[in-house]
């Protein structure tokens, strides 16, 4: 009590004022170091929460890109007999879709935060942001699990990592600013228009087309590979390939563009994201 | 200034509503419209609003609080208590003034915010606490204190969804009231668990005033406020009308809502009988609009024959505060009246309405149900209840709350 005291007679300023919004404001990334470690109970719950009742619990995270591994190596390795680089197809596709996966899962639910959570933001204050960024260190958890059977793979068909392995953690971080880029600027939107949603679903299947997980990007023709390289998600998967299994496309001064875009729709997205912020209460 | 903890200046907050402000839920809605008629989309998506498509929920609101003070805001549904304390709890934000605040803020606006069913009592007792605004070394320290509070031991490790909703809510306010916040928001929390628990919640929240802390305190019980606040506001329509010590502000809340007198809209259907006067009377037959459910009250109405009518015959219906029509009492017998003034009133027993809110409608009808004169929400009222501490809010309570006689065998 007395502490207290003490403490906020120091204090002429007050600590929190409360003003209408004006203009953009700064990043808030001290706010959310502030609020970290409800940052981490809130991931924490959401993992918790999601095995709990669950018999297989965390090998549901492996079975779904087993699937996707199974039914790529069958359709395109094995009946459409499509080029694998000289890798094994399951792992050549198991490979892109560890990263793609992680990917979706991001934008998914991320883009859905807001909505789900509804409740609570009816009734407490805390960064917003902290629930798009705990599906982000949520689905990487996920990732590291799936990992493990990569590593399985690799060892069964005796491949050995490249040693540019070390480039690895960055092409995670790479996936994971595209993801949240994408996921806040479709939060924000969601907010206002519900139907975004089904848009998200079907835009994410169409994109996995659009990026090297079930083919080789050898097939894609010379003259448009400028375009098709835009894509950010065509650097993270090559990127696994090259540092992993040693072939795909290693990184070239080409891939600063889809880097820039990223950086410019991730930092509109959080300004856009903390905008909306302010208002969100009103709107949901 | 050093004990200054709140001050507020010239705050407001403004909805916009009505109809040119179409809400688009959908995407395509919106394109669609673009499309249909771009220069009216236009037009009314970039002119500012008018006046009457703002709603202003709060206005001009002005005060300060000193440190150790216990805030009562008192005001009827809609009077803008609860969007005062979101502004406070930055949930939502002001559209013009400010308010500083001198210290950290807790809010309680609602409790076990943040519950997990799937989560065990003490995961979600950090949980909780975490929201709330705590720091894990804090719970630590405090979690045995917490659960000894909700008197819960022996449940820590089962999901809250086994429990029943009177332990959940147990639970949550043990977190809740084990804040240590500067400022601390409340909002209502004592609506919950039994007598008991509520005594013990009342304690604490007595405790955290004596520990110099600050507390905004809302609630509809009239007498918990008098009982814990030092100073309250009075909120109507979005306005402070009063503030200062609490007993004075309750005797302004209640005066003020006994000596208005409604202006009287009436539609006529048929001529020659009119409602001229409406009133609400408490058993002491003192105009009032709170109504205590222990006592029954009375409608009376004041009606003008200008012409013989051979079969008339007069209701009251009462409509709460979800629209949902609660009664209908006619005076079945219908009689002839001469031209004359007529005064009829009608008695609600004691012990009948859920506390809340309710509308009147009163009509003038004759036995083919044919209208001659009606008055549509010409009155309304609060029913408040001192042993229960009701959420007015929810719905769990049913339409009618009557008293009935028991027998267990």
């Amino acid at each position: 009590m007395a502490k207290t005291q003490t403490s906020m007679s120091q204090t002429n300023q007050p600590v929190i004022s409360i003003v209408p919004p004006q203009g953009w404001g700064k990043l808030a990334s001290q706010e959310l170091w502030e609020y970290r470690e409800l940052l981490w109970f809130w991931t924490l719950r959401g993992i918790k929460a999601r095995y709990r009742q669950m018999a297989l619990g965390p090998l549901w995270v492996l079975l779904n890109p087993i699937i996707y591994m199974l039914i790529f190596s069958v359709v395109f390795g094995g009946l459409a007999k499509l080029p694998s680089e000289g890798v094994p197809y399951p792992v050549f596709t198991y490979t892109a879709l560890l990263p793609w996966h992680y990917f979706f899962d991001v934008v998914n639910f991320s883009s859905t935060s807001l909505l789900r959570e509804k409740e609570v933001m009816s009734k407490i204050y805390f960064p917003r942001l902290i629930f798009p960024v705990s599906t982000a260190i949520d689905a990487f958890i996920d990732l590291m699990v799936a990992f493990l059977v990569l590593i399985a793979l690799m060892f069964y068909y005796g491949i050995a990592p490249s040693w540019h392995i070390w480039t690895l953690p960055l092409y995670v971080l790479f996936a994971g600013a595209t993801a949240l880029s994408v996921g806040l600027w479709c939060a924000t939107i969601m907010v206002r228009f519900r139907d975004l949603q089904h848009a998200i679903s079907y835009g994410l299947s169409a994109f996995m087309y659009a990026t090297p997980v079930a083919y080789s990007a050898t097939l894609i023709p010379e003259r448009w590979l400028w375009l098709y390289q835009l894509n950010p998600m065509y650097w993270v998967i090559e990127g696994w390939r090259w540092s992993l299994l040693g072939i795909g496309q290693p990184p070239q001064p080409y891939m600063l563009v889809s880097l820039l875009i990223v950086v410019f729709l991730l930092i509109s997205g959080l300004y856009i994201f903390q905008h909306q912020e302010r208002t969100i209460a009103d709107w949901i | 200034m050093s004990d200054l903890m709140i001050r507020v200046d010239s705050l407001g907050k403004c909805y916009r509503i009505g109809a040119q402000q179409q809400r688009y839920d959908t995407l395509r809605e919106r394109l669609v419209n673009l499309m249909v008629s771009p220069f009216d989309y236009l037009r009314t998506t970039l002119r500012a609003p008018t006046e009457e498509e703002n709603l202003w929920a709060l206005k001009d609101i002005s005060f300060e609080v000193k440190q150790g003070e216990v805030l009562g805001i008192i005001g009827r549904n809609g009077s803008g208590k609860s969007t005062l304390l979101k502004i406070f709890s930055r949930i939502t934000t002001p559209t013009i003034g400010r308010a500083d605040l001198y210290g950290q803020v807790g809010s309680l606006l609602e409790v076990g915010t943040g519950f997990h069913p799937d989560l065990t009592g003490r995961e979600n007792v950090y949980m909780n606490g975490i929201i709330l605004g705590m720091k894990k070394t804090e719970i630590d320290t405090k979690f045995d204190e917490i659960v000894e509070f909700a008197g819960m031991e022996r449940f820590l490790e089962t999901p809250v969804k086994r429990y029943s909703s009177g332990m959940q809510v147990r639970l949550a306010f043990a977190v809740a009231a084990h804040l240590e916040p500067e400022i601390l928001i409340v909002d209502e929390v004592l609506a919950v668990g039994d007598v008991a628990f509520q005594q013990k919640c009342l304690g604490k929240l007595q405790a955290v005033s004596q520990e110099g802390r600050t507390v905004l305190f809302v609630s509809h019980n009239l007498g918990i406020i008098m009982e814990l606040c030092s100073h309250a506001i009075l909120l109507h329509e979005g306005k402070m009308i009063a503030s200062g010590i609490t007993s004075e502000i309750v005797k302004t809340y209640v005066s003020k809502y006994s000596s208005q007198t409604p202006e009287l809209v009436t539609t006529t259907h048929h001529e020659g009988a009119v409602i001229t006067q409406v009133a609400l009377l408490d058993h002491q037959k003192q105009s009032v609009q709170v109504i205590d459910y222990d006592f029954p009250f009375f409608i009376e109405f004041e009606f003008e024959i200008s012409k013989p009518i051979h079969t008339l015959s007069q209701w009251v219906r009462l409509e709460n505060q979800f629209g949902v029509s609660v009664l209908f009492a006619w005076l079945a017998y219908q009689q002839s009246y001469q031209a004359d003034n007529y005064h009829a009133v009608c008695e609600i027993p004691a012990q009948l309405l859920t506390p809340g809110r309710y509308y009147v409608d009163i009509g003038l009808t004759n036995h083919r149900v044919q209208f001659y004169n009606q008055a549509h929400k010409c009155l309304s009222f609060d029913v408040i209840s001192g042993d229960v501490a009701f959420d007015p809010n929810d719905r769990e309570w049913g339409v009618i709350y009557p008293k009935l006689s028991w027998r267990i065998d």
